[in-house]
């Protein structure tokens, strides 16, 4: 706020990230739809496997992080391509900001209002699946962990689709092969718990694939935007 | 002979996977191949329509 | 970099190569079979099932080597927009499609016998599988993209985000304690493979490699005229009427 007339990288930034959650949660936003699907389609897995105790606690991690990777990438579809229809993107992109901070701002927004509020969900839900006691904790970490790369990695593919017509089905078969490090990882670490073995080795792994989709993510979504725009 | 197509028992998985295979690398092969001579003559024709029209 | 820019160029240098290239991959079909099935000895372990290995491991082999074709491909059109570059992942892909499902079918067919499945979620299994959709994925945001460059660009941009997948292919077996064997040709203290065995698996390799390049070629002639073509024909429909 020092200078009025040109606004500080941060609070451009700052002012994007906040847009993109208020949009994220209003009347038709994703995140609202998202949470609810995670909701429903985590509910159906009793009456498909049956209620049997032991069977959901056996399949309780798996359910979880995968209806919360699809919940994810349902979500997705809008990242950019709500702004690239309406022009927004064109003019956020010759903000001083860049490409690289735009995306930056925009995944950061998706993770907060989506993504996050899914692994915050996540233990609530494990209750319906019976998922065992001592493997609470490890869950809601290995998600908050992992739930960035589900918003970096889908990222890419939202980007990669902006401009096609009806992409959300290509988006689908770019992003769900590149989810499945995270998935391994994340449902490893929970199973090391279950199974009384240290699930340190597998939450490192996690937050390495993290890492690294933070790099190649912000830089591939930023080299497709650019694409996309021209 | 019949030993050898035998294959100690492994007959149907050993010759399973290399007709698969074999089948499949024809068919990409061959399928290249025709739309390679398609697209060859689509351009010659192309050219020459349009000589006949300068 | 760019002598090999012009098509015409590229077509007479393929057309040079390309008699070479089908010559070499008969005889190494030709000298790999006749290896594979007559001069090799069963293994001590898996029995004749082994001749499996001297199609399912070349595959793979040529799987992995193809999506890094397509991925240095990628980079120099996207890098340097070299104008064959594009063109070149895009006739390079379908074959390492193909590849990758035949390593993963006959993988399957050879592990049935020996491992008493078809498939086990581990992690080389799991990331040839990835491979083969990252393929897909590829050769769907080029089908999907209505502007060639653009399509091919994007598809190029996935293709080098893909390429986190190789290394996982190939430590994978060191990392999970598998079914799968771990490394027994391309490893630091040398092959553990016996030679009667290796000979016709670096044949059948050297086959599929040469089978690689005749079809590669093949598909860069084949991308080079549906380029003309598509030239030709955004020619005729900006023509000004009245031009005949």
């Amino acid at each position: 706020m020092n200078q009025s007339n040109t606004p500080s990288h941060a609070s451009i930034f700052t002012a994007i990230v906040r847009r993109d959650v208020s949009l994220a949660w209003s009347q038709g936003g994703g995140s609202l739809l998202a949470l609810g699907f995670f909701l429903i389609a985590v509910s159906l897995f009793p009456f498909g496997v049956g209620p049997a105790p032991q069977v959901l606690a056996r399949i309780a991690p798996g359910v979880i992080w995968v209806v919360a990777l699809l919940a994810a990438v349902i979500s997705l579809d809008r990242l950019y391509q709500a702004d690239f229809e309406d022009g927004s993107l064109d003019d956020l992109m010759v903000s001083p900001l860049g490409t690289l901070g735009i995306v930056t701002a925009k995944v950061l927004a998706h993770w907060l209002s989506t993504t996050l509020p899914l692994a915050l969900l996540a233990p609530a839900l494990a209750v319906l699946v019976n998922l065992p006691d001592g493997a609470y904790g490890t869950l809601f970490i290995s998600l908050i962990i992992g739930t960035p790369a589900l918003s970096l990695i889908g990222s890419v593919g939202a980007a990669l689709t902006v401009a096609v017509r009806r992409g959300g089905v290509l988006m689908l078969l770019l992003i769900l092969p590149l989810y499945v490090p995270t998935l391994i990882f994340g449902v490893g670490a929970v199973d090391a718990v279950i199974s009384l073995t240290d699930p340190m080795p597998h939450l490192a792994l996690l937050g390495a694939t993290t890492l690294v989709a933070t790099v190649v993510g912000l830089l591939a979504s930023a080299a497709a935007l650019k694409l996309a725009m021209e | 002979m019949a030993e050898f197509f035998d294959m100690g028992g492994y007959a149907l998985y050993v010759w399973t996977a290399y007709g698969v295979s074999a089948a499949a690398l024809v068919w990409l092969a061959v399928s290249t191949r025709k739309q390679l001579k398609e697209s060859a003559e689509a351009v010659e024709s192309a050219r020459a329509r349009r000589k006949g029209r300068v | 970099m760019h002598r090999f820019a012009n098509p015409a160029q590229f077509n007479r240098l393929a057309d040079v190569i390309l008699p070479w290239a089908i010559g070499a991959m008969v005889l190494l079909f030709g000298a790999g079979l006749y290896y594979a099935f007559w001069a090799s000895p069963p293994d001590y372990q898996q029995g004749e099932s082994v001749r499996v290995m001297y199609i399912h491991v070349p595959a793979a082999w040529l799987a992995m080597f193809t999506y890094m074709v397509t991925a240095a491909a990628s980079f120099t059109a996207l890098v340097w927009r070299h104008p064959l570059a594009l063109l070149a992942g895009k006739a390079a892909a379908p074959a390492g499609a193909v590849f990758t499902a035949l390593a993963l079918l006959t993988g399957m067919l050879w592990g049935k016998p020996m491992w008493g499945t078809f498939w086990v979620w581990d992690g080389r299994l799991t990331s040839v599988l990835v491979l083969f959709f990252l393929y897909l994925g590829y050769m769907a945001l080029w089908q999907a993209i209505d502007d060639e460059e653009k399509a091919g660009r994007a598809a190029s941009i996935l293709a080098l985000v893909g390429v986190v997948n190789i290394p996982i292919i190939k430590f994978s077996v060191d990392w999970w304690s598998t079914l799968h064997q771990p490394a027994s040709v391309i490893r630091l203290d040398g092959p553990t493979i016996d030679g009667s065995m290796l000979t016709p698996l670096l044949l059948m390799a050297g086959a599929y490699q040469a089978y690689f390049v005749v079809v590669f070629l093949w598909r860069m002639k084949l991308e080079i005229n549906r380029r003309k073509l598509s030239v030709a024909r955004q020619a005729m429909m900006h023509a000004p009427v009245g031009a005949e």
